[in-house]
C-alpha cells in the first residue's frame, strides 16, 4: 500500500492508511498533546487538546484519519493557546489539589500544565461539590480529580464486553460511575490497570499511597511529550 | 418484577429497545427503581451502570420518584414571556411543593423542561405525556385539584385544538395555527402520487430530480439532499436505513409538530421515496418524546399506507421497491436532534454525538449506511418527485430553492406556522406576522442569531440568515439580557457533557455573562467573554458547542451598547491590573528584570 505523505508544521512526514493524525504524528516523532486518548483504545475526542489545524480547519487529531497531502499545523501560537485554555478549563471545572495528590508527578494533566507554563487559569474556579467513593476493597474514586476522559470506561470491561465504568448524567453534571455489582469485585490487577490508565488521580489503589517517592515519578525527570520527540 | 420481565420480552431482549423498555417500566411513582435497572440489565446482558448511564442521560427518565403526575413546565423564553412565573407559582402553591420536587405523598412532581414545541401557545406543560397549552394560574390550580382527585390527565383536557388535533387518536388541546400555506408543504398533494411516480423512475432518476431541485436539508445545516441519498446508495452494506429526524428541539421551533399532525402522509411518502433512492428497505421515524401524543395517530397513518401498498413489499407494483417504517421515541434530550446523537439514542444508548468521519451515510444506524433527513426535507422531496425539480427550483433564491416552513412566536399578533419562499426579508416577515416596533428577532433559535433593527432587511435564506425554522420576535420592552441568559442556561443544561469546551465552556460563559450583567464587569471582561465564546465554538465536538456561544456573540455584535452600559467605569474599581507595569518600578529600583508570566495569546 502506498504511503500517505503529509506535512506537520512544514515537516514532511509519511503515514500508513487507516492511521489517525495523532498516530501518524507520533510515528514521525511529532508530539501532539492529548489527555483522553490512550494508545490502543478507541479514540473518543473528548478532551479536544489534540486539536490541530488541517488545511485551515480545526480537527481533533485523535479521531481524524490522516489523509493524503494534509497540511497540518500543530504548534501555531493560537492552537497552543486553545490547548492551554482547555487545560485551564479542566483545572477550574474540577478540584485539583496537586500538592496532596498521590498521582502528582505521574499525572498527565499536571504534566501538561507544566508543559504549557500555566501558573493560573484565565477562568474562574467553579469549585464543584464532588464526592469521593470508596468503591470496593481495592479502589478509591475521587471525582474531584476526574476529567471524564473515558479511558477507564473503554479500557476496563468484562470479558463479554460489559461496561464496568460508565458515564452518568449529562452537562456539567456528568461523572464516572462504577457498576455496583462488578465494581467491588474487581481483582487487584484490574484495579491497578484502572489506576494506571487514569491520566489523573481520580482512580486510586487503596493502601499503596505514595509508594513511589516524589522525584522518581514519571514526569519528574523529563516533561510530558519528550518520549515522542526523542524517537524522531 | 414479573411485569418488568413481560415488558422486556414483549420488546425483545435487544439493546436498541432499551429506551422503550425503560419508558414502559417507569413505576407508578414515575421512576426506575434500582431493582428495575438490575432486571433490565440482566435480561439485556448489560451491566447495571450501563443502563443507569442511559436512565440518567434523558430528561424524562429518573431513578428517584417524580410523582404519579409529573408536571413538566416549559422554561423557554417564550414561555417566560407569556407569564410562566405566575403559572409556576400557582402550581407550587396548589401542589404544596417546589419545582424540582415531588409532594410528600408522591402524587405530584413539578419540573422544569426545555422547549416542548408549543411556543405559539405558551405557557405549556407536558403532564404524563399529555400536552396542556396556554396555562394560566387559575388553570394550573384546577389541574392540581384534578390530580389530587385522581382524575386521568386525558380527562383534564377540555377544549381540543384544530384540525387533526381533534381526531380520536390525538385528542390534544394543541393548536396548529397555520397562518400562511405555501405551494410546497401545503400545496395540493394526491395521496400515493409521490411513491407511485417514484416507482415509475429508477432510483438514480429520483436522485437526479432531487439534485435538479437543489433541495438543501431543512434542519439547518443545509446539506444537499440528493447528494446525501446518493452517498448512502453507493455505500456497501447488507442493509441501509432512512431515518427521519423528528426531534426538533430548538427553542422556538414547532413546524415538525404541525407537519406530523396535518401532513403525515406526505412525510411518510417522502421517507419511502428516500428509501427507494438510497436503496434502504427500512425507515425509522425518531419522534421526540414531547410529541409522543401523536404516536397513535402516526401509527394509524402507517397502517393505512400499508393497506394501500404505499408501504410494504413491491410498492406501487414495482418489484424490489420494499420499504416500511417504524417509530422510535426519544426521552427528552435536545442533543438527540444532532443526527449522530439521534442514531446513538435510536440504538438504545446515551444520546452522545459520534465522531466524524465516518459519517452516518457510511456508518449509521446499527453501523449501517443511513441517510438522516429532516421532516420538512422529506416532505419537500415527495412534492419534488410529483411536480419536478424545475418547479421547485423556480421558487426562492438562486442558492436557496423552494420554500421554508417557519415557526413564529413571541411578540407578534399572529404567532404560528408560515410557509414562505426563501429570500423574504425579516421586515416583510414581521409585517406578515403582525409585529410592530420590534426590538430584536431571534432567527434560527438560540443556536442561530439575534438581530437588531439594523438587520431587518436581511434575507431568510442559506446565504444570509439560515434557519431551521425558529423565529422569535421580541418587542421593545423585552430585556435582551433575560433572553441571552435563558438561552445560555438552556445550553448549559442540554450539553451532553462529552467534550471539555462545551461542558465547561458553556458554564464559564454563563458565569462571566452574569458578572457583566450584574454590573461587575470590566472592558477586559467584554473582550474575554468574546474570546471564550470563540474558543467554545472552535473547539467543540458537535454542533451544540459550535453554536452555543451565539446568544452572546450575536448580541455583542448587534446590541453592543447594552453591554457597554453595564461595564464599570468608576475609577476606584480595578478588578484587573497589569502585573508587569505594577512591578516595573520595583524592578528598576532593585535592578532586576521582571520575569513575565507566559502569555495567554
Amino acid at each position: 500500500m502506498a504511503e500517505i505523505r503529509f506535512t506537520i508544521d512544514d515537516k514532511p512526514c509519511t503515514a500508513k492508511a487507516g492511521q489517525t493524525i495523532w498516530e501518524a504524528a507520533r510515528d514521525n516523532g511529532v508530539y501532539i498533546p492529548v489527555l483522553c486518548h490512550y494508545d490502543g483504545l478507541k479514540p473518543v475526542g473528548a478532551c479536544r487538546i489534540c486539536t490541530v489545524r488541517v488545511n485551515g480547519r480545526l480537527m481533533a487529531a485523535c479521531t481524524q484519519p490522516i489523509g493524503k497531502d494534509m497540511i497540518i499545523e500543530n504548534t501555531a501560537p493560537d492552537l497552543e493557546d486553545m490547548r492551554r485554555a482547555l487545560i485551564e478549563m479542566l483545572f477550574v471545572e474540577g478540584n485539583h489539589m496537586c500538592p496532596t495528590c498521590e498521582k502528582s508527578g505521574n499525572c498527565e494533566l499536571q504534566a501538561l500544565a507544566y508543559r504549557y507554563g500555566i501558573l493560573a487559569p484565565r477562568f474562574p474556579y467553579l469549585w464543584p461539590r464532588r464526592e469521593i467513593e470508596a468503591a470496593g476493597p481495592h479502589l478509591l474514586l475521587d471525582h474531584n480529580r476526574c476529567i471524564q476522559c473515558l479511558r477507564c470506561v473503554r479500557a476496563v470491561k468484562t470479558k463479554d464486553d460489559k461496561l464496568i465504568f460508565a458515564l452518568l448524567h449529562r452537562s456539567g453534571k456528568v461523572r464516572i460511575g462504577l457498576d455496583p455489582e462488578l465494581g467491588p469485585r474487581l481483582t487487584e490487577e484490574t484495579a491497578q490497570k484502572a489506576m494506571d490508565i487514569c491520566p489523573v488521580g481520580a482512580i486510586l489503589k487503596k493502601e499503596v499511597g505514595f509508594a513511589v517517592p516524589i522525584g522518581k515519578r514519571k514526569f519528574d525527570a523529563a516533561p510530558i511529550g519528550s518520549e515522542t520527540a526523542e524517537k524522531a | 418484577m414479573e411485569n418488568i420481565t413481560s415488558v422486556i420480552l414483549k420488546h425483545g431482549k435487544a439493546r436498541d429497545k432499551l429506551l422503550d423498555i425503560i419508558r414502559e417500566v417507569h413505576s407508578p411513582k414515575g421512576h426506575i427503581p434500582p431493582e428495575a435497572v438490575r432486571e433490565i440489565a440482566r435480561h439485556l446482558n448489560l451491566s447495571e451502570i450501563d443502563v443507569q448511564g442511559v436512565v440518567s442521560f434523558y430528561h424524562f427518565f429518573s431513578s428517584s420518584p417524580r410523582g404519579a403526575y409529573a408536571v413538566y413546565l416549559n422554561n423557554a423564553i417564550t414561555s417566560v414571556m407569556a407569564g410562566r412565573a405566575a403559572v409556576a407559582q400557582a402550581f407550587e402553591k396548589a401542589a404544596g411543593c417546589r419545582f424540582g420536587e415531588t409532594t410528600p405523598d408522591g402524587r405530584i412532581g413539578l419540573f422544569d423542561t426545555s422547549c416542548i414545541g408549543m411556543n405559539d401557545q405558551e405557557p405549556a406543560a407536558v403532564i404524563n405525556g399529555v400536552i396542556f397549552t396556554r396555562l394560566t394560574p387559575e388553570k394550573a390550580a384546577e389541574l392540581v385539584e384534578g390530580m389530587k382527585a385522581g382524575r386521568s390527565v386525558e380527562d383534564m383536557v377540555e377544549a381540543l385544538g384544530d384540525g387533526a388535533n381533534q381526531s380520536d387518536l390525538v385528542r390534544a388541546m394543541v393548536q396548529n395555527n397555520i397562518r400562511v400555506k405555501g405551494p410546497v408543504l401545503f400545496g395540493p398533494f394526491t395521496p400515493g402520487s409521490a411513491v407511485r411516480k417514484a416507482a415509475e423512475m429508477t432510483p438514480e432518476q429520483v436522485i437526479e430530480e432531487i439534485k435538479k431541485a437543489n433541495l438543501l436539508g431543512r434542519g439547518g445545516a443545509g446539506f444537499p439532499t440528493g447528494l446525501k441519498w446518493e452517498f448512502c446508495r453507493k455505500e456497501q452494506g447488507p442493509r441501509r436505513y432512512v431515518v427521519c429526524n423528528a426531534d426538533e428541539g430548538e427553542p422556538g421551533t414547532f413546524k415538525d409538530r404541525v407537519i406530523l399532525t396535518e401532513l403525515p402522509r406526505l412525510l411518510f411518502e417522502g421517507m419511502a421515496v428516500a428509501g427507494y433512492a438510497a436503496g434502504a428497505m427500512e425507515g425509522i421515524l425518531y419522534l421526540r418524546s414531547e410529541y409522543s401524543y401523536l404516536k397513535a395517530h402516526l401509527e394509524a397513518v402507517l397502517d393505512e399506507l400499508r393497506k394501500d401498498n404505499i408501504l410494504g413489499k413491491s410498492i406501487a407494483g414495482r418489484k424490489g421497491f420494499d420499504f416500511d417504517i417504524v417509530i422510535k421515541t426519544g426521552a427528552g434530550a435536545y442533543i438527540c436532534g444532532e443526527e449522530s446523537a439521534l442514531l446513538q439514542s435510536a440504538e438504545g444508548k446515551r444520546g452522545e454525538p459520534r465522531d466524524r468521519p465516518p459519517f452516518p451515510v457510511q456508518v449509521g444506524y446499527m453501523g449501517l449506511p443511513t441517510t438522516v433527513n429532516n421532516v420538512e426535507t422529506l416532505c419537500a422531496a415527495a412534492q419534488i418527485i410529483v411536480q419536478g425539480g424545475a418547479w421547485f427550483k423556480s421558487m426562492g433564491t438562486v442558492t436557496s430553492a423552494g420554500t421554508k416552513l417557519l415557526s413564529v412566536s413571541g411578540d407578534c399578533e399572529r404567532p404560528g406556522i408560515y410557509e414562505i419562499t426563501y429570500g423574504m426579508t425579516v421586515r416583510e416577515l414581521l409585517d406578515l406576522v403582525g409585529a410592530a416596533d420590534t426590538q430584536a428577532v431571534q432567527v434560527g433559535g438560540p443556536s442561530g442569531c439575534c438581530i437588531s433593527r439594523t438587520g431587518f432587511d436581511r434575507k431568510i435564506c442559506f446565504a444570509d440568515l439560515a434557519t431551521g425554522g425558529s423565529i422569535i420576535v421580541f418587542g421593545p420592552n423585552r430585556d435582551i439580557f433575560d433572553i441571552v441568559r435563558n438561552f445560555l442556561e438552556f445550553f448549559v443544561e442540554e450539553s451532553c457533557g462529552w467534550c471539555v469546551p462545551c461542558r465547561a465552556g458553556n458554564v464559564l460563559l454563563l458565569k462571566m455573562f452574569e458578572k457583566i450583567v450584574a454590573g461587575m464587569g470590566t472592558a477586559e471582561d467584554l473582550k474575554n467573554i468574546e474570546e471564550w465564546g470563540r474558543l467554545v465554538k472552535a473547539l467543540s465536538r458537535c454542533g451544540l458547542g459550535q453554536t452555543s456561544p451565539n446568544p452572546i456573540l450575536s448580541t455583542l455584535e448587534n446590541f453592543r451598547p447594552l453591554y457597554e452600559a453595564k461595564i464599570r467605569k468608576d475609577t476606584g474599581f480595578a478588578p484587573d491590573f497589569d502585573l508587569t507595569a505594577a512591578a516595573q518600578e520595583a524592578c528598576e529600583a532593585s535592578d532586576r528584570t521582571f520575569c513575565e508570566e507566559t502569555h495567554h495569546g
